[in-house]
């Protein structure tokens, strides 16, 4: 029988909100974040819609209390925000008291400033601070340098858009293998105009607010935000006492080894994903309360990953919705924000609706839940799907 | 808790290494900063077609870890778990210049396609048709400790049976210059022999692909056991033996029990104290090896010191050019791997023979 990894703390920031209260907020609210983006400047402009944070840059500095001379990058920004409330929330005073690492999921890292600043970094002797930030780790070791983390384990997972999910997996491995007593687990990721016109090329950005699971889907909006949990082992729990607000029950992932870029017709790869977790858990796909999917609104994820649904729920289909037509798709943090998402849903017994749903897709019978709705909820499962077939399921639950 | 097996070993670095039947016996002179992999005849490994489309990483990453499937004589895995600190760095700096250069227009998506850090194990896994547990860590030096870790904890729980984990760097040619306006890239060209003595900031830069096969089932064939991973994203420089002595100490090992020591000397002034007070004080006594001024610096070049140790446990040979030291191990068989860059992502590695 396997047991679950406590999770005694979160902090979130997104396009719906600066915390954890402000988001939940949102949520039930129903209110959106979804707008132009004003924080790039882009001929995309016009042409897209996205999940921003609206604080810029030196708003964020200021708000960190970060000298003039830092190298931050947005993604590392967003995150220590994020990871700062979760320690926070968790009651952690003392972080070198007990064996604490961190492991972070971006796919952006520092490639905003390194679009900035590409061919003055030759050149100019200012922006040259940050060329040391562009890749991925560097906003994970900023992070733990704001937390104190030191002479740890300290490390950084990039799967696309199912990295933060898999950096929640390892997480609970660490502590289920008495590695660390306690682990910060999540992921961050800016807008980037990288991005931005990535997901262009291939034609997959909605010109408008996302659907996620309709027919019209017409694509992603991309999202920007940094979410992450604090799980603890039973060691810490009891010494410290501490309020456990979920667990983490069972985790799966799995290689679609299809195509770089887009799902098998059948989502073979989240179906094995679901399968593993559910096996982890030793669950049964009935004992599960509620999906939050994956859900990007692009025609090619939510087609595959309503068919994985399906294959894995079949008539025992619990309630399902994406919570992207309210942040975006935010990349590499995704599977973070889910996990928040879930936890909160558990803790009041709510599932939050799949906004701007209309038409149910021909392909199948999948409706989501689309109005908020009180339900007791013991276990929810979050899906993260990616680039390079990457696919991962996570299991919360209530108890352990 | 099962025991953790090294049963292939498989390497694409500056040095002729894929061939895995010789041992650094003809060693490539370098007199350069940067120096790129001595590369394998790519088509005999990977379809025409499908070559013209991976950038340099990528074929390293695929023929690598196709060599060490090879040797391990297996099919599939059960996990592929790949390393790489700065990730596929030919396609990003493509698509980068391309939105600056075309400001946003005319873009086409394969470079940006092929730009995510999870390129390389999503190919491995396309080209295996393997659907199994995929990861990727972008942690900078310690990129594939990390991976090397997650495997060991699977494998010590019997999650899995045989894992391919690996490392990869490419050079972009971009990245290389502005690296080198910050002093990160040796001012001058220098030989390999003169690499340590060099007296001047930065490293020689490279790139290359070292991919293994661990495992819970030891072989006739296995190269070592894997005894310990360990890593600090912070270490000061007089913590280093400390730490080295507590991940021996778990093990049941004391400095002196070391018959070899693999270090990650670059010849940066800067940073290259690190193991010298190591070679000066707790392993003045124990045979020590370098590697980097044959392969050159990257991030997961820690890698090659991993390959090495095992190679040499595997055939109890130390090849006389990566001496550090003079003294004798006549039976190399426990052998502790360290390596840090620029004071950071300090990484630990112990094996021992099996």
């Amino acid at each position: 029988m396997s047991k679950g990894v406590a999770i005694t703390g979160m902090g979130i920031i997104s396009a719906i909100g600066n915390n954890v209260a402000e988001n939940f907020d949102a949520l039930i609210n129903q209110k959106k974040g979804i707008t132009r983006v004003d924080n790039i400047k882009t001929i995309q402009r016009e042409e897209i819609m996205v999940g921003e944070i609206k604080f810029t840059n030196d708003e964020l500095i200021a708000q960190l209390g970060l000298p003039p001379e830092n190298n931050y990058s947005r993604t590392a920004m967003l995150g220590v925000i994020a990871a700062k409330e979760a320690i926070a929330q968790a009651g952690i005073s003392d972080i070198k008291k007990y064996k604490t690492g961190i492991v972070s999921g971006t796919s952006v890292g520092g490639m905003d400033m390194t679009e900035k600043y590409y061919y003055e970094y030759l050149t100019e002797k200012e922006p040259q601070k940050y060329i040391e930030s562009h890749h991925a780790g560097d906003s994970t070791q900023k992070i733990a340098e704001q937390l104190g983390i030191e002479e740890s384990f300290v490390t950084t997972i990039s799967t696309a858009c199912s990295s933060a999910a898999n950096a929640i997996m390892l997480g609970a491995r660490l502590i289920k293998s008495g590695k660390l007593d306690r682990v910060i687990v999540g992921g961050a990721d800016c807008l980037s105009k990288f991005t931005i016109n990535g997901f262009k090329t291939l034609m997959i950005l909605s010109d408008t607010f996302n659907t996620p699971f309709d027919e019209d889907r017409k694509g992603l909006n991309l999202g920007e935000a940094a979410a992450y949990l604090v799980l603890e082992s039973d060691k810490v729990v009891k010494a410290e006492n501490k309020k456990i607000l979920a667990y983490v029950k069972g985790y799966g992932n799995a290689n679609d080894a299809f195509h770089q870029t887009a799902s098998s017709d059948d989502g073979d790869g989240a179906t094995l994903a679901m399968k593993k977790a559910l096996k982890v858990a030793n669950l049964n796909p009935s004992d599960i309360d509620y999906i939050n999917a994956h859900g990007t609104a692009t025609g090619n994820n939510d087609l595959s990953e309503g068919r994985a649904i399906l294959r894995v729920f079949k008539d025992e289909m619990p309630e399902f919705s994406s919570t992207k037509a309210y942040t975006g798709h935010t990349l590499a943090a995704a599977g973070a924000i889910e996990a928040v998402y879930s936890v909160m849903a558990l803790q009041e017994n709510v599932i939050f609706p799949n906004l701007n749903f209309k038409t149910p897709m021909k392909e199948f019978n999948l409706i989501p839940q689309t109005i908020l709705k009180k339900k007791d909820l013991n276990t929810v499962l979050s899906n993260s799907l990616g680039f390079g077939g990457n696919c991962s399921t996570v299991i919360y639950s209530k108890e352990a | 808790m099962k025991k953790v097996y090294i049963n292939s070993i498989a390497s694409i670095s500056p040095q002729k290494t894929f061939e895995n039947a010789s041992f650094l016996d003809d060693i490539i002179e370098y007199n350069e900063t940067v120096i790129s992999a001595f590369d394998p005849n790519y088509k005999e490994h990977i379809p025409p077609a499908a070559a013209r489309r991976m950038a340099k990483g990528i074929k390293m990453g695929v023929v690598a870890s196709k060599l060490a499937m090879k040797e391990a004589g297996i099919g599939t895995v059960d996990a592929i778990i790949t390393g790489t600190g700065m990730g596929c760095m030919i396609d990003s700096e493509k698509f980068v210049s391309a939105i600056i250069d075309n400001n946003e227009q005319y873009l086409t998506p394969t470079s940006f396609i092929q730009s995510t850090h999870n390129t390389v194990a999503g190919q491995i896994a396309l080209g295996m048709e393997c659907k199994a547990y995929n990861f990727t860590y972008v942690h900078a030096a310690i990129s594939f400790e990390s991976a090397l870790l997650d495997a060991k904890m699977q494998l010590e729980n019997d999650e899995a049976n045989n894992i391919l984990v690996g490392g990869v760097e490419e050079l972009g040619a971009h990245t290389t210059d502005v690296h080198r306006v910050i002093n990160h890239i040796k001012p001058e060209a220098v030989t390999i022999s003169e690499v340590l003595n060099s007296n001047t900031e930065g490293a020689v830069f490279s790139e290359g692909a070292n991919f293994f096969v661990v495992s819970n089932d030891r072989k006739e064939s296995s190269y070592a056991e894997l005894l310990a991973v360990e890593t600090y994203n912070t270490l000061e420089k007089d913590k280093v033996s400390e730490a080295i002595k507590s991940v021996l100490k778990e093990n049941n090992l004391k400095p002196e029990d070391l018959d070899v020591v693999v270090l990650g000397n670059n010849g940066d002034v800067e940073f290259d104290g690190y193991y010298n007070q190591l070679s000066k004080n707790i392993f003045k006594n124990t045979k020590q090896v370098y590697y980097k001024h044959l392969v050159g610096e990257n991030n997961t070049v820690s890698a090659f010191g991993v390959w090495l140790a095992s190679k040499i446990i595997k055939t109890q040979q130390i090849p006389a050019m990566v001496n550090l030291n003079d003294i004798e191990a006549t039976e190399p068989n426990i052998i502790l791997c360290y390596n840090q860059y620029r004071g950071e992502n300090h990484s630990l590695v112990l094996l021992k023979k099996c």
